[in-house]
């Protein structure tokens, strides 16, 4: 388990600086050879995305376009992607890491200036359209961070911690999904499932219930729409170490859709792949739950039934359940929140539900 | 100028004309309407009424008489010492003297006391003067100030503007008075002779005919006619369609190159563009508008449509809201050629006409009267579209350098981090600079 983790994880940065690298030779050649650099990419267009069965994930098509600094218009973005090169391979070389907005800020120092964060993020997605990796690839993480907590030991990579272990419930708020973590090697862990959850109300609640321990499961907290480098540490969860993956939402379109993130992706992020979880599964609050454990409940709104007609139009809910739970929503016109359950008591959901859920969406 | 008391000055003006002959010089300056003109040509007076209303105003302001110096480049000087008498609108010679001229100079000189506010007229005056300036870039004009201070227009040309011929007033400018004048001294027989000879551009058919349309007979005396007899011949003269247009010979407009010359000279802009119209008339009277469009350079910004008009030569500084000019330039939509409000633009109209089409009796504003402002608008459109090209090369020329500018700027950065990131030596962008060069020059 060890072993293949390692090698996955320095051979890739190996190969993102090789990539980088290249990128660089390209364009002093084509200046040496007298022409503009320039450079043919994968579109991003919303005609260029395609939803594929197979890899039960969004994927770029054929379509590609060109960038060239011959053109004006591409001169200002494509100097800021050379640069965006640049710094992520000192970034990666250096075992460095930094968030988008310390990106931002960092091109100042180089006589580069973005606008605002939103162009250099946009630029950063570029670069990672460009290599078919993600920035935490090259060690560009976003700000926001969700949290993991069960028995699973990591060893840390990053310089400075490695070698150095830890196990993921020594800290009783649970630990961070920061760059360090994610690049962490999985050593070992007694669990036998992810438990991922929504909200921070109920992933605290669950540890102090013990849910780790009565469900031997390892518990992530989401943050709403999960961040990638929680996505990307949810898969590893589910690839390297083979456990079975658990999320619990809100029982509306909105929670729906951070579970299918999980497992499906997003349009957005077409261009790269190795985010997704196919086999995760969306384990609750479902419509039908609102009825069955009688939670209180609201009226659905405009907007919450404007988004189910989206999703029930959209291939990535072409399964059983969600089909099942959109129509459900349509006919009751109820949502509920995770919370509801502590209308029952503070551990009616650990007592009740989850023991229940589990034995129905296990395999 | 000198300053003599608070309210009292000696205006002493000084040229180096023809001089004015020695006997003509006591009636030139002291009696009214001295200049009976029985031909027209343009000139920058009309009645000969503005130096002696000068002096009469000196005179009952300060009873102080006026002293007119003046040689026409003969060996003589004359020096008249003169007051008007204002009863019999006569001059009274107070005193004559004769210099000998060593030195052959040619010239005018007057000096004249007058109560005034300098100081509270001054922006005028020195504006009238610069102005003069624009329209005549062949005179230099020197102005010491009561404070001691020197001004002084130097003229950036020697070339004048051609002289105008005189010629016969136009029938359809005649007026009932003028007609009494011209019977007087005729020494035509008939009015088939009279018309041919005393009218501008009338030959035997046209007289012909229009006695024929008048109702006169041919060889009906003018001097004969009787009172309501000549008005209706006036009448009748302003209504016959047949006479010929007049010919603008008799004008004197101050050509494209002068005046270019000297906006260039006083306003000191980046661009200047100028137009004369081809010569037209209205009610008889042949005129041409001359106009221009400065912009940029010394022209100052102004919230309002800077506007220079021009009579003859003479600058109008005074009643700009009234004139036909101001409100043609305010009917304009300037957005149309590329220019707001804010920016700095001049506009000039200059209208050389044996009669000007005053508007009041006070000489500051033009009359709206169609000929005379269809030309006017059709002259500043001319020089505004020019400008507006002007200005959209500039503005071409300016995207271009800047656009240049942006290239120079990243693509060097792009071979900076592209030889960084495989660690090589960074390519000469150079040669790519050159060939943006190179397209934007085609």
């Amino acid at each position: 388990m060890k072993g293949s983790s390692v090698m996955k994880s320095r051979e890739k940065r190996k190969d993102v600086l090789l990539k980088l690298e290249k990128f660089g030779h390209e364009l002093c050649e084509q200046i040496e050879k007298g022409s503009f650099p320039h450079i043919t990419m994968p579109s991003r267009s919303i005609e260029n995305i395609f939803y594929n069965p197979d890899l039960r994930q969004y994927v770029l098509g054929n379509k590609t376009v060109k960038r060239s600094a011959g053109n004006i218009r591409h001169l200002r973005p494509f100097t800021h992607l050379v640069w965006m090169a640049y710094f992520t391979h000192e970034l990666t070389t250096n075992q460095k890491t930094s968030t988008l907005r310390d990106v931002f800020y960092s091109a100042q120092a180089y006589d580069i200036s973005f606008q605002d964060q939103d162009e250099s993020d946009s630029i950063i997605t570029d670069l990672e359209t460009v290599l078919g990796y993600t920035r935490e690839d090259f060690n560009v993480f976003p700000e926001e961070s969700s949290a993991v907590f069960g028995d699973l030991t990591i060893e840390y990579t990053v310089p400075n911690y490695e070698g150095k272990r830890l196990n993921l419930t020594s800290h009783p708020d649970g630990v961070m999904i920061g760059p360090a973590l994610t690049s962490a090697d999985f050593v070992e862990t007694s669990a036998d499932k992810v438990i991922a959850i929504e909200k921070g109300g109920l992933f605290t609640r669950f540890i102090e219930e013990r849910v780790h321990e009565k469900f031997n499961a390892i518990l992530v907290f989401l943050r709403g729409q999960a961040p990638r480098s929680t996505r990307y540490f949810i898969r590893r969860l589910n690839q390297e170490l083979g456990l079975p993956v658990y999320i619990f939402t809100d029982a509306d379109p909105w929670g729906m859709h951070i579970a299918m993130v999980i497992i499906s992706g997003s349009a957005n992020a077409a261009h790269v792949k190795e985010l997704t979880t196919p086999d995760a599964k969306w384990a609750g609050v479902w419509a039908s739950d609102i009825v069955n454990y009688k939670l209180p409940n609201d009226k659905l709104e405009d907007v919450d039934i404007k988004r189910l007609h989206e999703l029930m139009r959209d291939p990535r809910y072409k399964g059983e359940i969600w089909q099942r739970e959109i129509n459900l929503f349509m006919k009751n016109q109820r949502k509920c929140e995770l919370e509801a359950f502590s209308r029952y008591g503070l551990t009616h959901i650990v007592d009740a539900y989850l023991p229940q859920r589990l034995k129905e969406v296990g395999d | 100028m000198n300053e003599k008391s608070e309210n009292l000055y000696v205006l002493r003006i000084e040229d180096n004309g023809s001089g004015i002959p020695a006997d003509f010089v006591p009636l030139a300056f002291c009696q009214f309407l001295f200049s009976s003109k029985y031909k027209l040509k343009q000139s920058r007076g009309t009645f000969g009424l503005g130096g002696t209303m000068t002096i009469l105003y000196g005179q009952i302001t300060t009873n102080k008489p006026v002293k007119v110096i003046s040689s026409t480049g003969t060996s003589k000087i004359y020096e008249y010492t003169l007051m008007i008498d204002i009863e019999r609108n006569r001059p009274v010679i107070l005193d004559r003297r004769v210099r000998e001229n060593e030195n052959k100079w040619r010239g005018t000189i007057v000096e004249v006391y007058v109560e005034g506010d300098y100081y509270k007229a001054m922006p005028k005056i020195l504006e009238y003067l610069r102005q003069t300036a624009i329209v005549n870039p062949y005179a230099s004009i020197t102005f010491v100030d009561p404070r001691g201070r020197l001004y002084k227009f130097e003229r950036t040309v020697s070339v004048l503007p051609p002289q105008p011929r005189e010629t016969l007033p136009h029938p359809h400018g005649i007026d009932v008075e003028t007609m009494y004048r011209i019977i007087r001294v005729t020494s035509c027989k008939t009015l088939l002779d009279f018309m041919q000879k005393h009218f501008h551009r009338v030959g035997k058919r046209i007289a012909k005919n229009f006695l024929r349309f008048a109702g006169f007979p041919e060889d009906a005396d003018p001097k004969k006619l009787k009172p309501e007899e000549i008005v209706n011949l006036v009448h009748a003269m302003k209504s016959f369609e047949e006479f010929l247009p007049p010919d603008a010979g008799c004008l004197s407009p101050l050509g494209e190159n002068l005046l270019k010359a000297g906006v260039l000279k006083e306003l000191e802009p980046e661009f200047v563009a100028v137009s004369q119209r081809k010569p037209s008339a209205y009610s008889g009277h042949p005129f041409i508008i001359e106009v221009g469009i400065a912009y940029g350079g010394k022209i100052p910004t102004s919230e309002d449509i800077l506007l220079y008009r021009f009579a003859n030569k003479i600058p109008l500084v005074y009643d700009e809201s009234g004139d036909v000019s101001w409100k043609i330039v305010k009917s304009i939509n300037w957005r149309n050629y590329g220019l707001t409000s804010g920016m700095p633009f001049a506009v000039l109209v200059h209208i050389c006409s044996t009669k000007i089409p005053w508007k009041t009796v006070g000489k500051e504003m033009i009359a709206d009267r169609p000929e005379v402002s269809r030309e006017i608008l059709n002259g500043i459109r001319e020089v505004a579209r020019q400008l507006d090209i002007y200005l959209s090369k500039k503005e071409k020329a300016k995207r271009e350098k800047a656009r240049l500018s942006i290239f120079a700027k990243y693509l060097p950065k792009i071979a900076e981090f592209s030889a960084k990131l495989a660690s090589r030596d960074t390519p000469n962008v150079d040669e790519l600079l050159r060939r943006l060069r190179r397209l934007e020059g085609e």
